[in-house]
């Protein structure tokens, strides 16, 4: 069950600040891992909106979820410089070694894999995230230590 | 005697490792003080760890943990001889050979210590401005001829002065820090490393303009900014740079920082407006101009972070200063980005003028793989990509335009000849499908249709599609997904057949 007070006052933190509609996502989102259903009427109401409107401004950002994520999150950039390292290859023995498709969570909900455009770090190509933590020349070697090191 | 060691703290070194570096160097048995400075941006060295000597800053990098030993026992503490040693920092061709003025702290201060920032002319720019009136200031930004660093390179005195010019009781200073562009990471940099640079221009284009509210939009692919830049906009309140009667000059300027969440099109900037307002990404049509209805309907300024960094050193140097870089009317210094497969990548701050092959070849050295490189895309991913034969091509806005070609925000996506350039040219269209905001149908269906016609490998049909959506999408979105398509074509048909 979704804790709506606890959305109320994460929303009451925002509605009064000039366009804070997306702030308050990402203060939901970092309270509940993502933006529950359930909260979409009190957000409309808070900041005195239709609820086709909240619903448009999460549906037009990739940050915004509408399902938990998995208990991992993987991110991998699949922008231009780390294509010219590799990241097309690299994205395919990833899926392979979570068992899990790219922008899919895995049926266990062990773990996500998502898609990032860019990570900034472009001249350390390619650029892995691993639940926040980013990670720089990452082969798929190295990749199942760093996600085998962050399981043990 | 304390001995004082510089470990970087930006995102480039962390995903290095630099962090635990940095608790590896203060764990030494020996009396230590490590400095989390910002990076210099010779990213293939990170983490790039500096030991103040009596001669200077002595360079080692990469640094690992498991180098720390070997280090410790070549006595790197007073700058002992060591197989990852680089000499000086100030020596090292890579950063000797670049202009630095807008990144001239970058690397050398603690970023979040305002006496480093002082002591290296911090805030000179805005002691100068708050002697000056709003036209003085705006004349010597014209006089720098500084053009807007986020990609369209519009004159940033002219913007200035038409929101000088409007009648409004509230203005806006907006800063875009939505640096989506694969390849680059200047923005990050700056804000990791300088803050309160970008911090300083942005107060003097708020008494520039008449405006007291600035917001930066930064985006949520950068955590560490927002850290650094929120407690950097922090630490200026409490020496009163921000907030009410700065400097007890009777001028108010309020700073904030905005997350964005993974658009690419919110790098827009009408889209950012709109994101910034709470909404959804949609780029609005112009005119009105944003300097005349922007954020909440007001006169607003937006500027990219390093055109509003390039502000400090133009109003403390003035702006004869800047233009003295250079070349034609690309006037003052640009960051490029050395990205992708490319053997020395980083940052390389130079003023316009350099060649491209100098670039990718004397800078960068080659590319990474130890490949032949096959093309380089060279503005992000709405920019052209070139071929070798023309790398003797000239690093500056209006050679680039004559080339059919963008410099955009100055990121240098290197490719070794493995790769598949029609598989490039798709992705543009693809990437254009997934960050379309929707609102006009040349970008919207064009990018799906697009994708479609490379798949079917009908180029006549594309090429007229390309010339469609060149001519008559909303914003740059649509209106240049065409220029890395139809150049990989010309440049490497031969990949286009099966």
């Amino acid at each position: 069950m979704v804790n709506t007070d606890k959305a109320v006052e994460v929303i009451n933190q925002y509605i009064d600040i000039p366009g804070g509609l997306l702030e308050c996502l990402h203060g939901i989102q970092s309270v509940f891992g993502f933006v529950p259903k359930e909260t979409i009427d009190d957000i409309a109401d808070g900041f005195n909106i239709s609820r086709a409107e909240v619903h448009g401004v999460i549906s037009y950002y990739h940050d915004f979820k509408t399902s938990p994520r998995g208990k991992k999150v993987v991110r991998i950039c699949q922008a231009e410089a780390c294509q010219s390292m590799g990241s097309r290859d690299l994205t395919r023995r990833v899926e392979e070694i979570l068992g899990v498709k790219i922008d899919e969570t895995r049926v266990d909900g062990a773990v996500s894999l998502e898609t990032v455009y860019c990570f900034g770090n472009c001249a350390l190509s390619p650029n892995v995230e691993i639940d926040g933590k980013l990670h720089a020349r990452v082969t798929s070697d190295n990749f199942e230590k760093l996600v085998k090191g962050e399981e043990a | 005697m304390t001995v004082t060691v510089y470990v970087p703290r930006d995102t480039a070194s962390i995903s290095m490792g630099a962090d635990d570096v940095a608790k590896a160097i203060s764990d030494l048995p020996e009396d230590i003080k490590v400095v989390r400075n910002g990076t210099w941006g010779m990213t293939y060295l990170e983490p790039l760890i500096e030991v103040e000597t009596d001669k200077g800053r002595v360079a080692y990098g990469p640094v690992t943990v498991q180098d720390i030993e070997s280090l410790h026992q070549a006595d790197f503490l007073k700058g002992g001889r060591h197989v990852l040693c680089q000499g000086l920092t100030q020596e090292i061709e890579y950063l000797k050979n670049q202009e630095r003025l807008t990144f001239e702290r970058c690397g050398l201060i603690d970023p979040l210590s305002i006496d480093d920032y002082l002591e290296n002319d911090g805030f000179l720019g805005l002691k100068r401005a708050l002697k000056l009136s709003e036209k003085e200031i705006i004349d010597d930004v014209m006089t720098s001829g500084l053009r807007g660093r986020g990609g369209a390179a519009f004159p940033t005195g002219i913007k200035w002065n038409t929101v000088y010019e409007a009648q409004s009781d509230q203005k806006y200073i907006c800063c875009n820090a939505d640096e989506g562009d694969s390849g680059t990471f200047s923005d990050r940099i700056l804000m990791e490393s300088d803050p309160f640079c970008l911090i300083e221009g942005m107060i003097i284009a708020g008494l520039a303009v008449g405006a007291t509210k600035g917001y930066i939009y930064l985006r949520s692919e950068y955590p560490l900014c927002k850290v650094v830049l929120n407690d950097a906009i922090k630490i200026a309140e409490e020496h009163n740079y921000l907030g009410f009667d700065i400097l007890g000059s009777g001028s108010d300027f309020f700073l904030e920082v905005r997350i964005g969440a993974g658009s690419y099109v919110c790098g827009e900037e009408t889209a950012m407006l709109e994101s910034l307002e709470g909404k959804r990404g949609m780029v609005r049509a112009k005119p009105p101009l944003p300097a005349h209805v922007g954020l909440f309907g007001k006169p607003t300024v937006i500027n990219n972070v390093l055109t509003l960094a390039s502000i400090p050193i133009i109003m403390s140097k003035g702006g004869d200063y800047y233009k003295d870089f250079g070349i034609g009317r690309s006037r003052g210094t640009i960051a490029f980005q050395l990205t992708g497969n490319v053997k020395c990548g980083g940052l390389v701050e130079k003023a316009f003028g350099i060649t491209l092959g100098e670039m990718i070849n004397e800078f960068g050295q080659g590319t990474y793989s130890g490949k032949n490189v096959k093309a380089v895309q060279v503005g992000g991913p709405l920019g052209a990509y070139i071929p070798p034969q023309e790398f003797d091509l000239s690093l500056d806005y209006e050679a680039f335009s004559e080339a059919d070609a963008v410099l955009g925000h100055g990121g240098i996506v290197v490719f070794d000849e493995t790769a598949d350039m029609k598989e490039q040219a798709k992705f543009a269209f693809d990437f254009c499908v997934i960050e379309s905001c929707g609102k006009c149908t040349p970008c919207r269906i064009g990018s799906t249709r697009g994708s479609e016609l490379i798949d079917k490998g009908n180029f006549e049909l594309m090429r007229e599609l390309c010339d469609l959506m060149d001519s008559s999408s909303l914003c740059a979105m649509g209106g240049m997904t065409p220029i890395p398509v139809k150049s990989a074509l010309k440049h490497w048909e031969n990949d286009f057949k099966d």
